[in-house]
């Protein structure tokens, strides 16, 4: 039904499609996390289900047009659930030299590349090491390409305008947004509220931004580079109201739920670290439900007045990443040993040492689990979503409260920055999390215990009658006094590793997605839920008998957990390090756990895993 | 007027509290002869004063001989870790305003592991009231060198001396904006015993160093001054408002030349009037900064209040934002605040 003619352009050949996936790249002062966002929320609120992967530099603006200041933000969206942000992007849309030849081997034979030529430059080309211009010399014939003199184009839409012509530049980004909504058939209503919004106190840049965003849409609808332009359904999404959110604020909001939920205040201590910073900046927002936060003077004060603040009567919470659980190992331990409520969020990254800090990795499993002197347990949980941090925030609280622990929330850097399409929750569904203060001085003990709970009172300063003294000597069984003794050190360390187990008591089992026995069960943990999901879902569908399972617990272990293992004849457990999960799952339940381990910063594709699946499967 | 008055005024009608109150039912466990068990005692004395009920009362401590201070007063105590007690202190008073919170530490504690919170707790002005004792040396790890060792000192990691010049620990607080730095001694009890009473009546951040003797790894280190046969012509006793004059026969005093002390003889054409007169007061650290560096034998060692100023204290400024922030936008609503962003709705 195409009617394009070199005279009348307007009218295209519209395909439908069932998934699309979309990279932009560019230099990181190009806007490019901003632009992947816009594109998220339009086609979030349109009803796709949407997943992301934000992929940015550490240096806030490394030399600009150069190899490490490349910047890219992936997003598929589909009429269908998704679980990942794609294995390999349908479109990439390259800004500059250096974006399209660090992004360009992500591209499949045959996609779509858009690309800013007015970029294509001598200096430019020489800073991102290419010999020859790309653009000219064939090597790019594998893909479709459409050359798109992108700035030239954005600086004759803003003529008239009184700016210079470096900030014209900045607003570029938004005509290839433009662009990207012409061609997959997106309203820019949403991304023109936001510019009204966002730029409002100053009319002249909502102005720039929304003239590049109108001119690129319009720049795709009369060019005749375009010949097609594509629709993606809505999805069928479970009923309900959705919103769009990134693992770092369903985090955030799931702290601000979880105080109310156990009729306390929040009181979170932090200091700056990535990718964990975003939750203290968004908890430091909440002034209006109570929330305090204290940005400290490094992890550790961070930590003891998170204890501190627990100690009189809060939610104590602290939050960091893996070089500063290094740091707070120490207050960790005093947490264990003073037996009081307190969460210790761990956004991990790439690691050792300060190693990537803003790529993907799921490295600090052993970490939080081991690293402290003495026998020292904690409860460990680990969201598997972006939109899951929000129950999890919640399931770690129930945890500590119940439990009078530290907990500590294992997230990471894929999960904090990525973004998907969550169903609000309906208040009342959530759980009552409440716990009460000792208040009777009557037989009262600070290391008494609840005997299903193992749990000691909570006996909050300000109590009359309850004075006590704790710290982190060893304590004698129920009257917590300092004590020496032998026997009480070893019914002490007992009762602690006892009380974290029967935190099994109330964790629901572990749920399996597939047939209940069969060939291969893949467990994971933590972000590589959606990589593993979707090729689960795809070996199903090809008739083989493989499983999925996803721990949210890592310590203690659902009950069932060892039972399930023993339904398949191989247990399979991608890691995003070098078989954390899988040394603890041999330890604790003595099976042949085979691993695959990658570390390249990176989530997995789910090609890799339907890979590593197969080679385990029998031959057919 | 100070910011206990208040509370003072309605409790002290229904508490009668004494020094048998707050004195707890553990052993206590310093050495004999130890300075401690003087700080202790002057400690237990000084609680009735404030009014405030013993449950309301908090001693935070780290680790070093000083941190089982807590175990010994029936208050709520907490003994942490090393260098961390401020941190907790902070939190534990954001999350509490209402609590009277004290920080127990050793100049070990405060100094070296602990001197980044020090300097932040000061700074922010946390109402806490921090006691250091310095006994100049690593008591309950038996006797290595501490930051404030004296250069040259021979001790168990020192054998040909320490290389490491000292801190001088009412300087470090005065840099850090603390808003109330003061010292006394642990054998002059009450000398001592006024001192922590003003410590517990400031509102905001006090640091008070209490020069402990060591009879164990460091006996006498301050002998040559503290003594009562010689404390009145080689101490000073600081007063607000007054002209510093020391000595058994108040004949010497501390005057100003440039920007220097100096010790001068009253008579001989010097009169009172000549003198550097103490103001605690002042809102510059500049005088206070000056004492914190006079030391035996080069000057009389002052003592007393070197400082006492006010300013807004961190629980303060934080509740008043958080009281702020409803004010202007109500109680926060967590279904709304879920709602938040662009949110839609799927049949």
């Amino acid at each position: 039904m195409s009617t394009t003619t070199a005279t009348r352009p307007q009218t295209h050949d519209e395909v439908e499609l069932d998934r699309v996936t979309i990279r932009f790249a560019g230099d990181s002062g190009d806007g490019m996390q901003l632009t992947g966002t816009q594109f998220t929320r339009t086609a979030a609120a349109f009803g796709n289900d949407v997943s992301t992967l934000p992929d940015y530099p550490a240096e806030i603006r490394a030399p600009a047009g150069s190899l490490p200041g490349v910047s890219g933000f992936q997003l598929s969206f589909a009429n269908s659930e998704i679980y990942t942000p794609g294995d390999e992007p349908d479109v990439l849309v390259a800004m500059n030299p250096a974006a399209l030849r660090t992004n360009l081997v992500d591209l499949p034979a045959g996609g779509a590349l858009i690309v800013n030529e007015d970029a294509f430059t001598g200096p430019n080309l020489t800073k991102a090491g290419y010999a020859s211009n790309p653009l000219k010399d064939g090597s790019l014939k594998s893909y479709t390409v459409f050359e798109v003199p992108i700035s030239t184009l954005n600086a004759r839409a803003l003529e008239g305008l009184e700016m210079t012509s470096k900030q014209v530049d900045l607003t570029k980004n938004f005509f290839a947004l433009g662009m990207m909504f012409w061609l997959y058939e997106r309203s820019m209503e949403p991304t023109l509220a936001w510019i009204d919004e966002k730029f409002g106190k100053r009319p002249i840049f909502a102005e720039a931004n929304k003239r590049a965003l109108k001119a690129g849409y319009a720049f795709g609808e009369t060019t005749e580079m375009f010949h097609t332009h594509y629709r993606v359904a809505p999805a069928r999404l479970a009923p309900g109201t959705y919103r769009n959110v990134t693992g770092n604020e369903a985090t955030a909001l799931g702290f601000v739920a979880a105080a109310r939920l156990a009729h306390r205040p929040l009181f979170y201590g932090s200091y700056p670290i990535t990718p964990a910073s975003d939750i203290l900046h968004a908890l430091s927002g909440y002034k209006d439900f109570g929330v305090k936060t204290f940005q400290a003077e490094d992890e550790i004060a961070a930590i003891g007045a998170a204890i501190g603040a627990s100690y009189g009567g809060a939610l104590g919470l602290t939050g960091t990443s893996g070089p500063g659980i290094a740091l707070k190992s120490e207050a960790m331990n005093l947490a264990v040993m003073v037996e009081l409520p307190l969460v210790i969020v761990d956004v991990q990254r790439a690691g050792p040492s300060t190693g990537m800090p803003t790529k993907n990795e799921q490295a600090d499993l052993l970490q939080v689990m081991f690293g402290r002197n003495g026998d020292s347990p904690i409860p460990i949980v680990a969201p598997a979503t972006p939109g899951e941090c929000f129950d999890m925030a919640i399931e770690a609280w129930r945890i500590a409260l119940r439990h009078m622990t530290p907990v500590v929330y294992l997230s990471d850097a894929f999960l904090a920055t990525g973004a998907e399409p969550w169903r609000i929750p309906d208040l009342a569904d959530l759980p009552d999390i409440s716990v009460g203060n000792a208040t009777d001085p009557n037989g009262f003990h600070p290391y008494d215990r609840d005997p299903q709970t193992l749990a000691r009172p909570w006996a909050v300063p300000g109590t009359p009658g309850l004075e006590h003294r704790i710290g982190g000597l060893e304590k004698a069984d129920i009257t917590g006094n300092v004590s020496y003794d032998p026997d009480n050190h070893h019914r002490m360390t007992m009762l602690r590793q006892e009380k974290v187990a029967r935190v099994a008591d109330s964790i629901p089992d572990l749920e399996v997605f597939g047939p209940p026995e069969g060939d291969v069960l893949i467990l994971g943990w933590g972000s590589t839920y959606g990589a593993i999901r979707s090729a689960t879902m795809r070996l199903r569908a090809e008739g083989h008998a493989v499983a999925h399972a996803h721990l949210r617990h890592l310590n203690p272990f659902p009950r069932n957990t060892g039972d399930v293992l023993a339904a398949y004849r191989h247990v399979l457990i991608p890691e995003i390090n070098l078989g954390q999960l899988r040394l603890l799952i041999r330890a604790r339940y003595l099976i042949d756990a085979q691993g695959y381990n990658r570390v390249r910063g990176k989530p997995f594709k789910i090609s890799e895993i339907e890979e590593q699946a197969l080679r385990l499967l029998p031959p057919r | 007027m100070t910011a206990l008055d208040g509370l003072s005024a309605e409790n002290a009608a229904v508490i009668q509290l004494t020094r048998k109150d707050f004195v707890s039912d553990q052993e206590v466990r310093w050495c004999p002869g130890c300075g401690d068990y003087s700080i202790l005692a002057q400690t237990q004395k000084t609680m009735p004063d404030f009014g405030y009920p013993k449950e309301k009362i908090v001693f935070i401590s780290g680790i070093g001989c000083s941190g089982r201070l807590p175990y010994y007063m029936n208050t709520y105590g907490f003994h942490t870790i090393h260098g961390r007690a401020p941190t907790l202190a902070t939190g534990l008073k954001a999350a509490r305003p209402d609590l009277m919170v004290w920080v127990i530490t050793g100049d070990g504690d405060a100094l070296s592991i602990g001197g980044n919170h020090v300097l932040h707790s000061m700074r922010r002005n946390v109402d806490l009231k921090l006691v250091m004792f310095n006994n100049r040396i690593y008591g309950l790890t038996k006797g290595q060198a501490s930051p404030t060792s004296e250069m040259g000192k021979r001790t168990k990691s020192s054998p040909e001396g320490t290389i490491d010049h000292p801190v001088i620990p009412l300087s470090i607080a005065l840099a850090a904006e603390a808003t109330f730095v003061a010292r006394s001694v642990d054998t002059h009890t009450e000398h001592l015993q006024t001192t922590l009473e003003r410590a517990g009546r400031h509102r905001g951040s006090a640091f008070t160093e209490v020069l402990q003797n060591c009879n164990i790894f460091n006996d006498g280190a301050y002998r040559e001054f503290t003594d009562r046969e010689v404390r009145e012509d080689r101490m000073l006793v600081l007063q607000h408002g007054q002209p510093m004059i020391f000595g058994k026969d108040r004949d010497r005093g501390i005057r100003l030349r440039g920007l220097q002390p100096e010790v001068v003889q009253l008579g001989e054409g010097v009169s009172e009037a000549d003198l550097l007169v103490h103001d605690e007061a002042a809102p510059d650290p500049y005088l206070a900064f000056m004492l914190s560096r006079m030391w035996w034998p080069d000057f009389p060692v002052p003592v007393g209040v070197f400082r006492d100023v006010s300013r807004p204290t961190h629980d303060e400024l934080l509740t008043a934002q958080i009281d702020k922030a409803i004010a202007q936008r109500g109680e926060g609503d967590l279904a709304a605040l879920l709602r938040s962003g662009d949110a839609w709705t799927v049949e």
